[in-house]
């Protein structure tokens, strides 16, 4: 491991990192532009330089490995300069070179108070310019309707053009032109169609590419910023929501290296405008056809009318995909008190059972685990659409030229070639028989992983398809001492919570097929929806429909009652990913007009109906929660599966129809209540369905 | 150099001739599987040449989708280099040398004559024979000062001479490239005038040895 002196201190560091690594780790700050620790190094930008002992000229400090340092001739240690009166004149030349041709526009510009060149300028840069020329002018370009491009503030590090590249795996930015007259351009102005395309405004470290919808709206120092939990998919990725007084104003990610590492998906950052527009903010109930507002106490009254002469067995409650697990919790309870055993979390009808095992149903490996794993094969799953983020990870994997990646299911750019073994069950039958010459790389690689996806298990013959996964899994050593590379990934941020607390059909009860069947049937007489949208609400038949949630979507159409929840930046709230990692939203905003959180509707409707539910707090109910399923307490943490057995999991059903897996995500930007009513959702769905015409979107 | 970009007014499609696609692929061959896009320089000049000396967009399409590169990747080398023209040139293309040695003999003059002639910089003529750029140095500067003509130099110009040269082009008379003040490639104007009496020994003896050889010595006569 390299020894090296920084300003005076010696330290060792790791082989194979560069020098500006070595400085941070050092405690010395460098300033830099072009360089981001998570894409390739481009050293276009010259800030960081800094003075090597021996080289004649100040060395670009990310680019340059601490291995190729030499020592001096008596062998001392090389001796690395970063406050030297030789590094400031040149961070203060290159400053004065980048101010050159940037705007003074700073009052104007969003990136105005978080940019590291006004930042920089300040700490590193002189008070005034040299320059008495023109300054270039450049023009702006269209890149779609997400990210709002002044080009001329430009100053060429390529950050975006790198992300795009390498993470995003969208080849549509590049630098064209060059020395003065570069720029940062698409392929004839065309929109990039990528769905972490936003990442760039953050990327971007001047104010050249900042957020199109947010342009103008606020200044980041009005901004209160609440640390949180983003529920468009089960990955669970970290957000900070920055709201203005009542107003959700942005979305933007937090560092999560094991989940989302610093990206989100343009669904999680641009979903705020849908918080605002379609909301429930007052309690509705169905009068000869029609929903008029009414007060708490009627909506509840009307509610307990209806229930108090049903039976409990004729009583139905569905979880929506968004739902927290305080209010599933609090509903499993009512549901109980009520007599009722027909509750369901699994709106798609997901055949899992969680009877089998936790394992059964969680991410296993971990979402880091795709960084260890040399074989991968996706089953019935399109990971861009379900996961965007993981699906970045997987594209990293697969460029290190480690991974192999198979795939079952519906065809699709997923960003990374894949052997495609076929389109239903059968083919993973093939598979798992080892019929399939893609048995071989499973069998052969160190590392094999499978992900089992939403389609896969929503089939008609999902439960064949999990048996048949986990034999497969079994048969190629997926699972050994520390790796278990079985994995489910969800689509639902509320699911795994819901299956670790079991808001499942009880002994008897109806599963979401069985509960849609029978209300058709007029067998049931009320169904509670608790934020459920995506089932077809004319299955309900004439039952007499509750729906908790917050925006006038499928369900609120057809509720009969309409009590007005909080969205998950209103509420604190745990979501559990995919991997089973319990995590809390934080409250950013309160509820609009009389919406309510959804756990204490649930406890306000319980004393209505006579069956008060026992606590009055969150706290309470988390307590509760907690004391019923502690590893949910751990806030942050995978509790693994530590009974784990492939076995119990290979023993079920083995029929399954000849159908292929549908598409488990149809419209990427229109997956939920909230997405369903964002404008820029609608409009960014209407350009991928422009694109795929033509065949050559995602969905391929 | 001023900002590059496509021209404007673009033909429905290009494609290779067989000839030319042959060659291409026998390009391409040159590089290891999956590093096919190394082509991308001698495919875009190959379609330059073909199609009159500028760059159409459809051609930048049909070589990034015979590399397999992504159409922005092939944008940016089109771009960058200046070399690859994106607009319509004229039938003779005149690359004039701007540079100081060239500057300082004249060239000035020159522009004064394209202007003239021709018109302004990038402009093609209304009978589509003649267009002119100022480029920098074409490493001809013993010559100077100096233009290209297509693939040719013609060098050592003055206002009258080139005023003429142009005309001849036009109107299709022939012309010789190379030095156009009578000198022979760079060698002293007016005639040698050293080595005038044949008894430099060493240098004489060396000349000879290489003959001897027979070796052709460049511009000896």
């Amino acid at each position: 491991m390299p020894k090296l002196i920084i300003d005076g201190a010696e330290i060792e560091v790791e082989n194979g990192i560069t020098l500006i690594q070595a400085c941070e780790q050092a405690g010395v700050e460098i300033p830099r532009f072009c360089y981001h620790e998570r894409l390739s190094i481009a050293g276009n930008c010259r800030m960081c330089l800094v003075e090597v002992k021996g080289m004649p000229k100040p060395i670009a400090s990310c680019a340059l490995g601490v291995n190729d340092l030499r020592p001096g001739p008596n062998g001392e240690l090389p001796e690395i300069h970063t406050k030297s009166p030789t590094v400031k004149k040149a961070r203060e030349g290159v400053m004065e070179f980048l101010l050159i041709n940037h705007p003074l526009d700073c009052p104007i510009c969003d990136q105005g108070g978080e940019c590291d060149l006004q930042d920089q300028a300040m700490a590193y840069g002189v008070d005034g310019s040299r320059f008495t020329e023109n300054k270039r002018a450049v023009e702006d370009k269209n890149i779609g309707p997400l990210i709002k491009t002044i080009m001329t503030r430009c100053i060429h590090c390529t950050r975006c053009v790198r992300f795009m590249t390498e993470v995003a795996g969208v080849e549509e930015l590049g630098l064209a032109g060059r020395g003065e007259d570069a720029e940062i351009t698409t392929y004839l102005e065309r929109g990039m169609m990528s769905e972490m395309s936003g990442n760039v405004i953050d990327l971007c470290p001047v104010g050249a590419l900042t957020s199109k919808p947010y342009a103008f709206a606020a200044r980041p120092w009005e901004l209160r910023k609440t640390e949180s939990i983003d529920v468009m998919d089960a990955m669970g990725a970290n957000i900070r929501v920055d709201t203005r007084g009542r107003e959700v104003m942005r979305i933007l990610p937090r560092n999560h290296d094991d989940i989302n590492e610093e990206w989100i998906s343009d669904k999680s950052r641009f979903i705020w405008d849908g918080l605002r527009t379609q909301r429930l903010d007052q309690p509705l109930i169905r009068v000869r056809g029609k929903l008029r507002p009414a007060s708490w106490d009627e909506a509840f009254g009307a509610i307990a009318r209806k229930l108090k002469r049903t039976k409990g067995a004729r009583i139905a409650a569905l979880a929506g995909d968004l739902a927290g697990a305080e209010e599933m919790f609090a509903l499993k309870d009512l549901m109980k008190r009520l007599g009722s055993p027909n509750i369901d979390c699994r709106q798609d009808g997901a055949a899992i059972n969680p009877a089998r095992g936790r394992g059964g149903y969680l991410f296993n490996s971990g979402l880091g685990g795709i960084d260890e794993a040399d074989a991968l094969l996706l089953i019935g799953c399109n990971p861009r659409a379900e996961a965007t983020v993981l699906n970045a990870r997987i594209r990293r994997r697969w460029r290190t030229r480690q991974l192999k990646v198979g795939l079952i299911g519906r065809e699709a750019d997923l960003s990374y070639r894949y052997d495609y073994i076929g389109a239903g069950p059968q083919s993973l039958a093939d598979v798992a028989s080892g019929k399939h010459a893609f048995a071989k790389v499973l069998k052969s690689a160190k590392r094999p992983m499978l992900i089992l996806g939403a389609a896969a298990l929503a089939h008609t013959g999902g439960g064949a398809v999990m048996t048949l996964a986990a034999r497969l899994a079994g048969m190629t050593g997926m699972v050994s001492g520390t790796w278990n590379g079985f994995n489910v990934l969800h689509h639902a941020a509320s699911r795994v919570a819901g299956l670790d607390m079991g808001f499942l059909p009880a002994a008897g009860g109806l599963d979401t097929q069985a509960i849609l069947k029978n209300a058709k049937a007029g067998k049931l007489d009320a169904v509670f929806l608790l934020g459920a949208d995506e089932i077809d609400m004319t299955s309900l038949g004439s039952a007499f429909v509750i729906y908790q949630g917050t925006h006038g979507d499928a369900g609120a159409h057809r509720a009969d009652v309409i009590l007005p929840g909080a969205a998950y930046t209103e509420k604190s709230a745990i979501y559990v990913n995919t991997e089973g990692r319990p995590q809390m939203t934080g409250q950013a905003a309160f509820p609009p007009g009389d919406a309510r959180e959804d756990w204490s509707i649930i406890r306000a409707l319980s004393a209505v109906l006579g069956k008060t539910l026992d606590w009055d707090t969150l706290s309470e109910v988390r307590g509760a929660i907690f004391a019923a399923h502690p590893h949910l307490a751990l806030i942050d943490e995978v509790v693994p599966d530590e009974n784990f057995d492939l076995n119990k999991l290979s023993r079920g059903p083995s029929r399954f129809g000849k159908q292929p897996f549908r598409r488990a995500v149809d419209q990427f930007y229109l997956t939920n209540p909230i997405a369903r009513a964002s404008a820029i959702m609608g409009e960014l769905s209407a350009m991928m369905a422009d694109e795929t015409s033509g065949a050559t979107g995602t969905d391929g | 150099m001023s900002v590059r970009r496509l021209d404007p007014i673009q033909p429905e499609n290009f494609q290779f001739s067989a000839a030319n696609l042959k060659w291409a692929k026998a390009q391409v061959k040159k590089y290891p599987p999956g590093k096919q896009a190394s082509a991308v320089i001698p495919l875009l000049w190959r379609a330059q040449e073909q199609h009159d000396g500028w760059l159409p967009e459809p051609a930048l399409r049909a070589v990034a989708e015979m590399l397999d590169m992504a159409y922005i990747r092939v944008y940016e080398v089109a771009t960058f280099y200046t070399m690859y023209n994106l607009s319509p040139v004229g039938k003779y293309f005149v690359q004039l040398c701007g540079t100081t040695p060239c500057w300082l003999r004249g060239a000035d003059d020159l522009k004064e004559v394209c202007r003239h002639v021709i018109g302004e910089q990038n402009q093609v003529t209304e009978d589509g024979m003649l267009s002119w750029l100022e480029v920098e140095c074409l490493g001809a500067c013993t010559n100077a000062p100096m233009v290209q003509i297509n693939k040719d130099y013609f060098e050592d110009l003055d206002a009258k001479g080139f005023e003429k040269l142009l005309t001849d082009l036009r109107e299709g008379r022939e012309v010789k490239p190379g030095p156009q003040n009578g000198r022979q490639f760079s060698c002293p104007e007016g005639g040698a005038t050293t080595l005038l009496n044949g008894s430099a020994p060493s240098v004489a003896k060396r000349v000879t040895k290489t003959k001897a050889k027979g070796k052709p010595q460049r511009g000896g006569k």
